[in-house]
């Protein structure tokens, strides 16, 4: 399938590098030729370079047979006009990155209407939304959700004490009364997809599926601290810090936004709803930080442009025994490191993008079978989750799970039938109309039919 | 420095060229030549094992491959492709010394087609098939096939791609570097099979048009008769000249007319400079030679051939152009450096960086005219990067060292001065004759073992365009630390 990607910048590579290894043939712009001149020699991909909305830079980067054009440079109108010249040109869907909290959802359904824009992406917002996730459950490290919230993907790290340490699967289902599955186990490096006599070990990262109701039961039984956070700390007055204490705002909770710049602090302050405590001041100064109350806050949030400085201020805010630590890190490669030093929560507004539109992609791929309506990666990308809504062709209709033939390293981790979720076993089977959610590693699945073995 | 990748696609090369050998093996056995066949398949196992051997062996760590990889890949599979595509040569007996083996070996996998050969009539069909075959693969370059085939090299294969096509500036015509290699192998392909069928219609055997086709389709030159295309008639002399020139054409420019962009494939400049270039040296050798031949259709038919033939690095011949006026000498000798447009199978210098020069020399005279002008090159209506147009005036300076120094070494030889200068730039421009000793009639059998060595390497690093052979010659590249 042909991609054209316009604007190279952290977003627009990840997105690349993301499509480019599902197979798919990526055209990139960018208006640098150093920008494009790298790219061309690390991906396999063919770069143009010119500005987005031009004529015959889109007409180079062939628009016209591209079946998907996404417009992620840095300016919102930029990616609107490039997106509408590009439909006029014959592009087939066109996905907008449009982040500035102006315009508002009425405005945005106008505009994708009027611009006959597919899909419009704003990575702040969906971060925001990720991270207002995983501060109403601060136990868990992440928190995915499935189609209509019946269904939850939860990560937790095993503490060295955990009461799960030495547990196989089986005894921990008969144990606990709770319906839940646990789908991918990530240890040293490695990730399993787990049966029933696997046994847990404290310092595993479990991923497990569940309804919210039996999530919050399960981590009740298990001993988890489930408080939900209600006084926050969000360092940095991003797009993403704007949008986040939004919402926790709008759900009652006290939010102090600490920000270095003033003009953005007054923007801030009028921007956001009553209640709000903007603090103009650098948040890397530890004094500042305590003297704001770091030591009284249930979370605190490191949303600052450098990866680096959300990285250590999280740790030292960590040291201070906050009970949850959430820190933005856009580099992969620090990811991981952070999560070494003992920071469990990251969160990486361009995974999350990407992740939006791999699924995008194959669901376009996948024009007749049952597509993807959801994909995240877990336990850093090595694992997929994905939800598939089934369709009447799916060869695997009405066979019982236990008799259903999978291809290895693949679990049917839940099924949403109506306002019911299902934690699968042996006899459950999978019905047209259901919602299937199915945990793959090494695989990359674009049908429902690809789970099975044939 | 990924070793192991590189040792890694050197083996797949290796085993492909193995697959390859098999092709003149099933030639050898139409003609009912045993002993050949079992040469070819012979040495096509021995490839093949030797390939599949090193390549599951040698197992990379990783896939990242950066620059310097694509050179050294490239240098050595095409020293290991050549030491291997001369064995055959050697067991048959055909050349019975290995160095005058590798010599026309390299000759032919460069594309230039500078034979040492006296006794062709005498040999062997297989043999022949193979000797010419060696120009179809090298003329659009074997790395690239073996990307056309095999689908999980690596993601950078363009740094191989960039260091075995020649011309200042490489690119895609389609996102993958594995697509892009299949279309311009489907195009090539598509260009060879026409002119069998042309020449096929002329009279011409199925064995000579193929081979006939090969040493155009890779601007190569080997023939399968002494005198060359001068053995034929003049509607063969056309349809070859008509190809040859095709063939020195940027396959971009093919690429754009197939998907219907023709405005884009006109607008191309290198493409009006080359064909001005071939017109205006036909008229001017038409008039120079017409008192030879008193004919105007000879003369017009021999001119343009000589000047297609030079320009495009072919050299066939159909007239011994050694025994032409001097004027038409002189301008022959100019056209052995221009060599054809870029991202064509022909070799030389490129139409596209002779006009980069031209334009570079223009911009130094207006800034010296003007001091604070401010004048930016430009071609076909963009503006060239400075750094293309500092690779090119380097490329420039390195290439006249190559043929200085590959000149000087081979002066020692007992030859007058216009022979061993015409070699010298003969076989650094892969085009393959040249004047005196080595004219369309003659050989370089008359030169020494040394001296066949210091032309095999100016073969290649004209063919390669210097740079890949001498970063993969420098012990730096293949340090242990810093991959």
């Amino acid at each position: 399938m042909r991609i054209v990607i316009a604007g190279c910048g952290k977003i627009g590579v990840s997105i690349l590098s993301r499509l480019a290894a599902e197979g798919h043939e990526i055209v990139a712009i960018d208006s640098f030729d150093d920008t494009v001149g790298e790219i061309g020699n690390i991906y396999d991909v063919m770069t143009v370079c010119g500005s987005a909305v031009d004529f015959d830079t889109l007409n180079e980067a062939g628009v016209d047979k591209a079946e998907l054009f996404v417009a992620v440079t840095g300016s919102d109108e930029m990616n609107m006009l490039s997106c509408f010249i590009a439909k006029g040109l014959g592009a087939k869907h066109t996905v907008a990155r449009i982040r500035d909290p102006g315009y508002d959802e009425k405005a945005l359904a106008f505009m994708k209407q009027q611009l006959g824009l597919s899909l419009v992406i704003n990575p702040e917002l969906f971060a925001a939304e990720e991270l207002f996730n995983i501060l109403k459950l601060p136990a868990a490290v992440n928190i995915e959700t499935f189609s209509g919230r019946k269904m939850e993907m939860v990560e937790l790290v095993l503490k060295p004490d955990s009461p799960l340490d030495g547990v196989s699967l089986a005894d921990l289902r008969r144990k606990y009364s709770a319906k839940f599955l646990v789908c991918a186990v990530s240890r040293g490096g490695e990730v399993y997809i787990p049966d029933g006599s696997f046994v847990l070990k404290s310092g595993d990262r479990i991923g497990l599926t569940a309804a919210p109701t039996e999530v919050q039961k399960l981590l009740k039984m298990l001993g988890l601290v489930q408080r939900q956070a209600r006084r926050v700390m969000i360092l940095g007055g991003s797009t993403t810090a704007f949008y986040l204490a939004e919402k926790l705002l709008e759900s009652g909770n006290s939010v102090t936004v600490i920000e270095r710049d003033r003009d953005r602090c007054e923007k801030l302050s009028a921007g956001l709803p009553q209640g709000a405590v903007v603090i103009h001041g650098d948040g890397a100064q530890q004094e500042l930080l305590l003297e704001e109350g770091l030591n009284t806050v249930d979370a605190f949030v490191s949303l600052t442009g450098m990866d680096e400085e959300n990285i250590l201020i999280a740790y030292f805010a960590a040291s201070k025994d906050v009970q949850k630590v959430i820190a933005k890190v856009n580099r992969p490669e620090y990811t991981e490191m952070a999560e070494r030093l003992g920071l469990d929560s990251i969160i990486s507004p361009k995974k999350i993008i990407s992740d939006v539109l791999a699924r995008y992609a194959r669901a376009l791929q996948n024009t007749v079978g049952s597509n993807v309506e959801t994909l995240y990666r877990l336990m850093d990308g090595n694992v997929e989750a994905l939800e598939f809504k089934v369709s009447a062709d799916f060869k695997g209709l009405k066979v019982p799970l236990k008799d259903m033939e999978l291809k290895p390293n693949i679990l049917i981790a839940g099924i949403t039938r109506g306002r019911k979720a299902i934690i699968p076993s042996g006899e459950d089977a999978i019905q047209a109309g259901d919602r299937v959610v199915v945990i793959a590693a090494e695989h990359k699945l674009f049908d429902l039919d690809d789970i099975l073995l044939q | 420095m990924n070793r192991k990748m590189v040792f890694n696609i050197f083996g797949r090369l290796i085993r492909i060229e193995g697959v390859l050998l098999l092709l003149p093996a099933a030639v050898s056995l139409i003609y009912k030549e045993y002993s050949g066949a079992l040469i070819f398949a012979g040495v096509a196992l021995g490839a093949a094992a030797l390939g599949t051997l090193i390549r599951y062996t040698v197992r990379p760590d990783t896939q990242v491959i950066y620059a310097k990889e694509g050179f050294a890949v490239v240098t050595i599979t095409w020293l290991g492709m050549s030491l291997i595509g001369a064995l055959p040569f050697v067991i048959s007996r055909e050349i019975p010394n290995f160095v005058d083996a590798f010599f026309e070996t390299v000759s032919g996998f460069t594309t230039t087609g500078a034979s040492l050969v006296t006794n062709l009539p005498e040999w062997q069909k297989g043999m022949l098939f193979w000797r010419s075959f060696t120009h179809w693969l090298g003329g659009m370059g074997v790395l690239v096939f073996v990307m056309a085939l095999a689908n999980n090299i690596s993601d950078r294969t363009i740094h191989i791609m960039r260091a075995e096509m020649p011309g200042p500036v490489v690119g895609k015509l389609v996102p993958k570097v594995r697509d892009t290699a299949k279309i311009l192998y489907l195009i090539y392909i598509f260009l060879t099979v026409s002119e069998m069928i042309f020449l096929c219609a002329g009279g011409m055997s199925l064995f000579e048009s193929a081979i006939h086709s090969f040493g155009t389709a890779g601007t190569g030159g080997f023939s399968t008769r002494p005198e060359s295309i001068g053995a034929f008639s003049p509607y063969i002399q056309w349809v070859i000249t008509a190809f040859m020139l095709l063939f020195g054409v940027n396959f971009n420019l093919y690429y754009l007319v197939l998907i219907k962009r023709f405005k884009a494939a006109v607008k191309s400049s290198e493409l009006w400079v080359y064909l001005g270039i071939v017109v205006v040296s036909t008229a001017v050798m038409t008039i120079n030679i017409m008192p030879i031949y008193n004919d105007f259709g000879d003369s017009l038919r021999n001119a343009a051939f000589q000047s297609g033939a030079i320009v495009t690095t072919t050299g066939y011949a159909t007239a011994n152009f050694d025994m032409w006026p001097a004027l038409s000498r002189g301008l022959i000798f100019v056209l052995l450096f221009l060599g054809g447009c870029a991202g064509s199978t022909a070799g030389g210098l490129k139409i596209s960086r002779s006009m980069l020069l031209f334009k570079l020399v223009v911009r130094e005279f207006k800034q010296l005219l003007r001091p604070r002008s401010v004048n930016r090159v430009t071609m076909d209506g963009k503006p060239v990067e400075e750094e293309t147009l500092r690779s090119v005036a380097t490329y420039f300076a390195l290439y006249i060292i190559a043929t200085a120094a590959t000149f000087l070494l081979i002066c020692f030889e007992p030859f007058s001065l216009e022979t061993n200068l015409s070699a010298a730039v003969s076989c650094v421009n892969n085009v393959g004759p040249g004047f005196g000793e080595i004219s369309p009639i003659g050989s370089y059998a008359g030169y020494t073992a040394f001296s066949k060595l210091v032309l095999s390497v100016a073969m290649l690093l004209g063919r390669l365009e210097i740079f890949p052979l001498i970063i993969a010659l420098s012990p730096a590249t293949w340090a242990k630390k810093a991959r």
